[in-house]
């Protein structure tokens, strides 16, 4: 089949919609970016600033493998507009270790063997995070429950709980 | 061994706790353009138009491509077939022609410089379709399902064994069609190198099957298109095959000249494969003493109209137990969906699931213990070859699952143990699979330095490979494990099958195993050949690479470290690639084989049902690594709670559609759902299989999971539920 080019129509084009400029705090470094407010923060934080460590899974706001803090709060990213967060603070996996010591949800998650494929891992460690810093959890249905957004089609969920056990002891001792 | 069987991290758990692990959607590109596909509304018939000329009027939309305008592909049918591919049949060709075979179907593909354009673009292609009427209902093609030829011969008069037996019993059991639905998307990112070469960065288990595809498809020459998959974010059997998204963004490469990422969406990935809804038929026929004189399997399941794909589903219930007679069936109804395809223990997880139930229910009927049962028609030979196995430890799979689980305190009465307002139900089960071994190749690039890089072109979907890789090469070639890096997910590496089927850990240890000896046959050269060497009378046989020197087992002394024989030989570096192929064996069976223990807590009032306790006891030969054999296994528990009580993939027969083609309608396990998993690993020594006793794991973990749940369930609340999934509405009066 020989190639043909499809010529654009006659007739105006529609523009895409206007980017905007927004200020976020990635991981601790001010970032600015324009973006089209149909841009959510995930694709935000994977296509334009090249954080692929958060993942995508559904783009629903239904596996949470997309989880990062914002202000401290974790949130599916695919479920909020990047110009929504104009300002925000926002943490990722990439921004969980510090001078190169692993945070402790990251070595529990290895220590626990707490993911296989690690498709929703980012997500996970950045939920469990947030689940510390909310102090509702304190038994282990308390964690299966509150960690429950955040879908692990591999199984790694015992596993993921025992992690996250380890790390809030270490924190409290 | 100082490393295989041991309990060592994942060596490439740093990469993915950090965020640093690549997988196929992370790849970036200074040229790169965006893809998003339109799929097809209706279930069956032809494109009567398609129009793009209002999303072609979208400012940053590059390109529309279907199949009036895309770029050549191949007309052979032959192009199309894959190393997975069913035999019979013609694969589903994407922007190929006019015809709709499946709701779902890709028919356009929008290229734009961002996304979002593209994603917003596609909603504009106007398409109207000639519709045909279309079927996609097994319960009313069943009648229709033709018989395939089946691999299994049965043995002896089954019917007629049958209509003898003392106590029979005879039921259909069902299982739905289920989506593996990895958490990963499907993606695939072509970065367009100038030159005509490509490096497909694709979301597979096996790179040279997607190159081997793409090349025939687009007749590339091998050497101008690399496919490379490091990291995938989760298979269970849909990536064993090319799917739409790798050509698709090809075709927008070749027609853009540049750069192109496509990532399906979640609903799109309905469409690709799925495990296939299957009727499956069991008549058992046993003495009163307990012992089985007669056992029929017919499975029947749907396929896609165009190709014809089924795994072994019934003969694992004339292999499990003993049987004079046995019968087996499968038969295919074609409908109007996309080809299924395999799904973790495709065939066995549904097949055994029947077999399982129906023996729980035979033994019900023989008022026997549903072990006593299974240790009454204990088979230690393989009765379809009438072989002995390798081994076999499917007994003390049942005593140390048994004794774990507590199963010795089981009231045999339905309805009689419970928890508060919980009905509280043990059920088990047993499960089997195959331990096949493939021809495989790997590379080992030794340096002076005394460091290795091992190297294949097999997959690490999750399952451990780049961790048993590090293990095998560290302890063949007398490395610390940190002295090892492993490279595998890249189609320009020495060959290696798909990942899949359980075969993996075995066939890439023993390439690497293979190509080490080589390593320590030059190294003990290079060794004798140095002045006054402590090796000098020593014999190959002798030779063994421990804690970084090689050592005459016979002599006296320390050898000769690694690193000092390579610089008296003057080698920078030994570098060596061998293949290796597994001698054949008819004499003996290859098998896994487990038994599951399952508790659940049934609330009276409202049927919901909660698995509270899962031992699993799997016999699997040398285990390499505890702590992701472990990982792996109650994993498969997961998928198989999954299976018994959450996953169906439902269908509007009116519109021939996936309804719930999303992950919040259709329903995976989450944390709160899984609750108490042991797991554990029966001793199997086996010298026949393969020189290190490996069988592997990726399979076993699920099968006869879902039977044990479904029989756990029937003796906390007295029914029987044959149809999966077993959903609160089932146990309501």
């Amino acid at each position: 089949m020989a190639r043909t080019r499809r010529k654009r129509p006659n007739g105006q084009t529609i523009p895409a919609p206007e980017k905007i400029t927004i200020s976020l705090t990635v991981n601790g470094a001010p970032r600015e970016l324009a973006v089209a407010p149909w841009v959510t923060l995930l694709d935000a934080l994977r296509e334009r600033l090249g954080l692929t460590g958060t993942k995508k899974g559904c783009d629903h706001g239904q596996c949470g493998a997309c989880t990062v803090l914002v202000d401290g709060r974790r949130i599916n990213s695919c479920m909020t507009f990047a110009v929504m967060q104009d300002g925000a603070k926002v943490t990722t996996v990439e921004g969980l270790a510090r001078d190169g010591t692993l945070h402790p949800l990251q070595q529990a998650f290895i220590d626990h063997d707490a993911f296989q494929c690690g498709s929703c891992t980012s997500g996970q460690l950045c939920s469990a995070a947030g689940l510390i810093a909310e102090g509702r959890a304190s038994t282990v249905e308390e964690i299966r429950e509150l960690m429950s957004g955040n879908l692990c089609r591999c199984g790694a969920y015992p596993n993921i709980v025992a992690a996250i056990q380890q790390a809030m002891e270490r924190q409290r001792s | 061994m100082t490393y295989i069987g041991t309990s060592i991290s994942r060596v490439d758990g740093p990469a993915k706790v950090t965020g640093a692990a690549k997988y196929a959607g992370d790849t970036a590109a200074s040229d790169l353009a965006y893809g998003a596909v339109v799929t097809s509304t209706i279930a069956k018939g032809r494109i009567a138009t398609i129009d793009t000329g209002a999303a072609l009027r979208i400012a940053g939309v590059l390109d529309v491509l279907t199949h009036e305008n895309r770029p050549r592909m191949a007309r052979r049918t032959a192009a199309y077939k894959d190393f997975v591919a069913p035999e019979q049949g013609s694969p589903f060709r994407p922007l190929y022609d006019d015809k709709i075979l499946f709701s779902g179907q890709p028919i356009a593909l929008v290229l734009a410089e961002e996304w979002e354009i593209a994603r917003f673009a596609a909603t504009l292609v106007r398409v109207e379709y000639e519709a045909e009427p279309f079927a996609t209902d097994l319960q009313v093609e069943r009648e229709r399902a033709a018989a395939i030829e089946q691999p299994l011969k049965s043995r002896g008069d089954a019917d007629k064994a049958y209509g003898d037996a003392a106590v029979r019993h005879e039921a259909e059991y069902f299982i739905p069609i289920e989506h593996h639905n990895p958490i990963e998307l499907y993606v695939s990112t072509v970065l367009w190198d100038g030159d005509g070469k490509l490096t497909v960065h694709d979301k597979t288990q096996g790179v040279q099957n997607v190159r081997d595809y793409l090349c025939g498809v687009f007749s590339i020459k091998p050497d101008k298109l690399r496919v490379m998959s490091p990291f995938m974010g989760g298979g269970f059997g849909s990536g064993l095959r090319p799917q739409y998204e790798a050509p698709l963004a090809v075709l927008g490469a070749q027609a853009l000249e540049r750069s192109v990422r496509l990532v399906l969406t979640r609903q799109q990935m309905f469409a690709l494969c799925y495990r296939p809804a299957t009727i499956e038929r069991l008549a058992l026929g046993a003495q009163s003493g307990g012992t089985l004189e007669s056992v029929s399997h017919e499975a029947i399941a749907v396929t896609s109209q165009y190709e014809d794909f089924f795994r072994n589903d019934s003969g694992w219930s004339g292999l499990l137990y003993k049987s004079a007679n046995a019968k087996y069936g499968h038969r295919l109804a074609h409908v109007d969906l996309p080809t299924p395809s395999d799904m973790r223990a495709p065939g066995a997880a549904t097949g055994v699931y029947g077999l399982e139930c129906a023996m729980d229910e035979l033994a019900v009927a023989l008022k026997l213990d549903p072990i006593e049962l299974r240790l009454r028609c204990y088979s230690d030979r393989d009765q379809h070859d009438d072989v002995p196995y390798t081994s076999k430890k499917l007994r003390e799979c049942y005593r140390q699952g048994a004794a774990a689980f507590g199963w010795d305190r089981r009231n045999p009465e339905q309805r009689s143990m419970r928890d508060g307002s919980e009905l509280v139900g043990w059920g088990m089960a047993s499960g089997v699979w195959d331990a096949w071994q493939v021809d495989t190749a790997a590379r080992i690039v030794l340096t002076a330095n005394g460091h290795a890089e091992v190297a294949s072109a097999c997959s690490d979907i999750g399952t451990g490979t780049h961790t048993i890789m590090a293990q095998v090469a560290a302890d063949l070639l007398g490395l610390p494990l940190e002295a090892v890096t492993v490279r595998l997910g890249d189609s320009t590496l020495p060959k290696a099958p798909v990942e899949g089927g359980s075969w993996l850990a075995a066939s890439v240890s023993h390439a690497i195993a293979k190509t080490a000896d080589e390593i320590r046959k030059e190294l003990w050269q290079l060794a004798k050949a140095m002045p006054n060497s402590p090796l000098a009378a020593s014999h190959l046989e002798d030779i063994a690479l421990v804690d970084g020197r090689i050592i005459d087992k016979k002599g006296n002394g320390g050898g000769v470290p690694i690193t000092d024989a390579m610089r008296h030989g003057r080698r920078d570096r030994l570098e060596c690639e061998t293949t290796n192929s597994f001698a054949e064996d008819k004499k003996h069976a290859r098998n896994t084989h487990s038994a599951i223990f399952a508790e659940v807590k049934v609330d009276e009032e409202l049927g919901v049902i909660r698995v509270t306790r899962v031992v699993n006891a799997v016999a699997a030969g040398r285990i390499l690594n505890t702590k992701t054999a472990r990982s792996q296994i109650m994993g498969a528990v997961v998928g198989g709670i999954g299976m018994a009580l959450h996953e169906e993939t439902l269908i509007d027969h009116t519109l021939g559609r996936m309804m719930n083609s999303n992950i919040a309608e259709y329903h995976v396990p989450v944390n709160a759902d899984i609750h108490d998993i042991e797991v554990i690993f029966v001793d199997e020594p086996d010298e026949i299989i393969n020189p290190l006793g490996i069988k592997g794991l990726g399979e076993i973990g699920i099968v006869g999971v879902a039977a044990a749940i479904a029989n756990a369930i029937y003796h906390a609340t007295g029914k029987r539920v044959r149809d999966l999934p077993i959903t609160l509405d089932k146990l309501l009066p």
